[in-house]
């Protein structure tokens, strides 16, 4: 049943016929562009049955990618929310030079191409990089190893945290901070107490976002990785070998777990929403952004 | 009155720019090193090959063709999910972000895998003379899928706050649909649709992981310029990869400069008072 709102009277575009033809080819398009991916995935990872689809999750070599992959994210997420946090709280609630430019540079990683990105470490690092003559005669290995593999990731996702706190805090404003601090609390006191109730879902929202892409970055982890099968391929990088070796059921066994890591975090953000988390990142929304902030208690 | 200082800003920003210089500033700084130190000879012949500009040529090109595509398909999808009830709809609205949850990886795989000749959509396409896989075609389709919700997103807000009066106005005049749609909606959603526009070009021009499984990687007609910069890579031809990532770093700071115009614009029309 399609129908326009009720009890109202007709806007552009209600129009009975044009409503359902429209809503019928946008609903077709949505199946065989979103909708059929996903499904394809889930057929051809049991294409070859349920025991061969157990047998290429629980293969040394993908739960080891696997592993990589939990520990990349255990790493890089925690410091990228660090800074996250650091880099609102600095900019929200206090007044510098070059704030303009430091946001910018904030928001930097989102608008490169992850290649770009893997091939940039490359010159800090590699061989022929800046560092790389040095750290080779100190024994250190960050690339083709875990160390450049969570640079990398935190590269791609720096801005992910930041940006969900930013416009929120801003719109918040400083005077409850403000308060705390006139009535004797310490800079932490107030952090924990007064700013995080206001800013928790959307730092959850953040964490969630950049821990989803973190776990599936393939196009600067490959350049940095070295693909080493059993040793520094992340999970995104196991699938792209299993497909190039013909063992498609295997590669989309693989997949179906990031497909289902996928499917996880838009429903924690369908829910985050509900909590008021995201929106202000809408343009319009800017206009009643006083409406997401969380009560707060007296 | 003079504001209260909060305290705390030494850490924040302390942390805050050591984080910026060493993850993104120092990077990207070696990057543009590497290739400044090549000389502007080697640099413009490596950046004005054949085979450099046949990839720019086929990632600008079907960048354009994909954000067409997500231009009418998200103005199309941001308008049902605004304008009509039906049911589905909030599932539908979740679906919308799954091309910038799902990995692009495991895009590309899927993607290729349904519009190979045997796949569910290959199949009857190639029945119809049409190749979607391993052609320009599909580096489309993978753009597509991969930029979806950015115009979607950035025209869905604007859509929800317009003023229904202003459509009253117009069919009180007795204007049709249509033209009510071309003379008052779609001004009103322009900046917006310009703002979803750049972004979804920007992604477009950068993506890999979707398109390389399903493009084919032929030199000088499906070779993306990423995937240019990754195999000069694996060659050890380290100048050539700098150089082809420097025009890419380029052309993401024009495109960034276009984008945070085309939002203030956006910004500047829809916050009212």
């Amino acid at each position: 049943m399609v129908h326009a709102r009720k009890g109202k009277p007709p806007r552009v575009g209600d129009n009975i016929v044009f409503r359902r033809s429209l809503l019928g080819i946008v609903l077709v398009l949505v199946a065989l562009m979103i909708v059929a991916p996903l499904v394809v995935i889930a057929v051809e990872a049991f294409s070859r049955g349920a025991v061969y689809f157990a047998e290429s999750i629980a293969d040394p070599d993908t739960r080891h990618a696997i592993l990589l992959t939990v520990i990349t994210a255990l790493i890089a997420v925690p410091i990228n929310t660090a800074f996250g946090v650091a880099a609102a709280w600095a900019i929200t609630k206090h007044d510098f030079r070059g704030k303009r430019l430091l946001t910018v540079i904030i928001e930097l990683p989102f608008s490169v191409s992850p290649i770009v990105a893997g091939v940039a470490y490359l010159f800090v690092y590699g061989l022929q990089g800046l560092f790389g003559p040095v750290l080779q005669s100190m024994e250190i290995k960050i690339l083709f190893a875990l160390p450049g593999i969570v640079l990398a990731s935190m590269f791609v996702t720096a801005p992910f945290v930041a940006r969900e706190l930013i416009p929120l805090m801003q719109a918040q404003g400083r005077d409850l901070e403000e308060a705390a601090t006139s009535l004797g609390a310490s800079g932490w006191r107030t952090f924990f107490s007064v700013t995080l109730p206001n800013i928790k879902w959307a730092l959850l929202y953040g964490v969630v976002l950049c821990n989803s892409r973190v776990m599936g970055e393939f196009g600067a982890v490959s350049v940095v990785s070295g693909n080493i099968r059993g040793q520094t391929n992340t999970l995104p990088l196991h699938i792209e070998l299993l497909y190039h070796d013909y063992n498609a059921a295997g590669s989309f066994a693989a997949a179906s777990i990031l497909a289902c890591l996928a499917i996880v975090t838009l429903v924690v953000k369908v829910a985050l929403e509900r909590q008021g988390a995201g929106r202000v990142q809408r343009p319009a929304a800017l206009a009643g952004a006083d409406s997401i902030i969380p009560e707060t208690k007296p | 009155m003079r504001r209260r200082v909060l305290p705390g800003l030494p850490l924040a920003l302390g942390i805050t720019l050591v984080y910026v210089a060493i993850i993104v500033v120092l990077p990207l700084a070696a990057l543009v090193f590497k290739a400044a130190s090549l000389g502007p000879a080697d640099y413009w012949r490596i950046i004005s090959s054949d085979r450099a500009f046949a990839s720019y040529r086929v990632t600008v090109l079907c960048a354009l063709a994909a954000t067409v595509f997500n231009l009418l398909f998200g103005m199309a999808l941001a308008w049902v999910l605004v304008r009509y009830r039906f049911p589905g709809r909030r599932l539908v609205d979740a679906l919308v972000d799954l091309p910038f949850a799902l990995p692009t990886a495991v895009a590309g795989i899927a993607l290729t895998t349904l519009f190979a000749t045997n796949g569910w959509f290959g199949a009857p396409l190639s029945l119809l003379g049409i190749k979607v896989a391993y052609t320009p075609l599909g580096i489309i389709v993978a753009m597509s899928f991969t930029s979806i919700p950015f115009i979607v997103r950035t025209v869905q807000p604007v859509l929800e706050e317009l003023d229904p009066a202003l459509e009253e106005a117009g069919q009180t005049l007795g204007a049709s649909d249509l033209s009510i749609f071309v003379g008052v909606i779609l001004p009103l959603l322009t900046p917006a649709l310009l703002a979803g526009v750049s972004l979804s070009f920007a992604r477009s021009l950068g993506e890999f992981g979707a398109i390389i499984f399903i493009a084919g990687n032929q030199p000088f007609s499906t070779e993306i310029t990423a995937l240019l910069a990754f195999i000069r890579l694996e060659e050890y031809d380290y100048p050539a990869s700098a150089a082809i990532a420097s025009v890419m770093l380029l052309t993401a700071f024009v495109m960034l400069a276009i984008t945070n115009l085309m939002q203030a614009r956006a910004l500047r029309y829809t916050v009212r008072g």
